[in-house]
């Protein structure tokens, strides 16, 4: 693949891994209106990957669409960030990985709606208010939490702490980014972090809760460098495509 | 069953279909705060784009009339045909009417 496209294939990515992570948490959630959202927050996420890999297939030109994207590549081949891909844990812990993903996806994707590919440029735009309302959602529940019991709150900080050291990867640029950026398709990511920053700690103000001390960061979902947690979730993900290939139903 | 005072309080929703209708009751949601019970409510009723507006409000908010009372209070209207605006002609073409 070349640049462009291994850009879009990140943002279905991204997009795909955190709609299966949110998906298994049907049935689970702490109640049946949390259960819906959390259900609704990965339909958005899983329609958002629909696109950007039907996209990646298209400008691949091999003949692949977004299905053969999703469920028949191996876990070095995907090139989500590590921060999607990290486990639930308990709800604290899933709604911290969601503030510092949807966050950094509305700003990707409100600065993504200028880029020179259109294609591109109109998912963003359709996806951008999906994601402005996960992002509220996820701050809403942080300040809950965080400003709730003493139980409510521990969870709250362990769980910013798992996530934390994820942050960095999102705003990275590589050559990949940098090409992208160059054409124009791309944005600087980088350029992203001091609004994110802003809005992150905004909410941990209100929340009560102090910014997680600053850690080296764990990087390397970009280039298929993936955390043990992928492979087990790409197993669920694809077995049917795997045990069935070309199942339809 | 769980403990009810743990429950989250209930709160009745209601969605507005598109500009010019009035909100209509389309059941409940629980939640702990306002913000919580629309976020509950947006998730839950309009997802298959039901609405364009939502009000929510306390469901312990609501005063209702006893049913042990009813007769007092609707059978007086039963033999009050005359009420019903039935004698006018309604032209083709109205709808929510």
């Amino acid at each position: 693949m070349d640049a462009i496209a291994t850009y879009a294939l990140r943002l279905g990515d991204d997009s795909l891994i955190l709609g299966q992570r949110l998906s298994e948490w049907c049935g689970h959630a702490p109640a049946l209106e949390v259960d819906l959202s959390l259900a609704n927050v990965a339909l958005d996420q899983v329609g958002q990957a629909t696109h950007f890999l039907n996209l990646a297939g298209e400008l691949e030109g091999e003949g692949r669409d977004g299905d053969a994207l999703a469920f028949r590549r191996d876990v070095m081949d995907f090139t989500n960030c590590l921060l999607v891909e990290q486990p639930n844990g308990d709800f604290a812990q899933t709604i911290a990985r969601q503030l510092l993903f949807s966050h950094y996806q509305e700003l990707l994707f409100t600065a993504l709606t200028a880029s020179s590919n259109t294609s591109i440029a109109a998912i963003a735009a359709k996806a951008v208010k999906e994601t402005s309302y996960h992002a509220t959602l996820a701050s809403d529940w942080v300040v809950r939490l965080g400003d709730g019991t003493d139980e409510s709150k521990a969870r709250m900080v362990a769980g910013l702490d798992w996530m934390w050291r994820f942050a960095d990867e999102l705003f990275a640029m590589d050559d990949v980014d940098a090409a992208a950026l160059k054409d124009g398709v791309g944005v600087d990511k980088a350029a992203l972090r001091p609004a994110w920053d802003a809005r992150i700690d905004a909410t941990l103000a209100e929340a009560t809760l102090v910014r997680p001390a600053p850690r080296r960061a764990t990087t390397g979902g970009r280039i298929g460098h993936h955390s043990e947690h992928l492979g087990h979730l790409l197993s669920d993900m694809q077995f049917l495509q795997r045990a069935y290939p070309g199942a339809t139903w | 069953m769980s403990d009810p005072s743990k429950e989250w309080p209930l709160w009745e929703v209601f969605v507005r279909g598109k500009g010019g209708l009035s909100h209509r009751h389309v059941g409940s949601v629980h939640a702990v705060d306002a913000k919580m019970a629309l976020e509950h409510a947006r998730d839950t009723y309009t997802r298959r784009m039901e609405g364009v507006s939502l009000w929510v409000l306390p469901s312990a908010q609501i005063v209702a009339s006893d049913p042990g009372d009813a007769g007092a209070l609707f059978e007086p209207a039963e033999d009050k045909v005359y009420r019903h605006p039935t004698f006018y002609k309604i032209p083709d073409g109205i709808t929510h009417i």
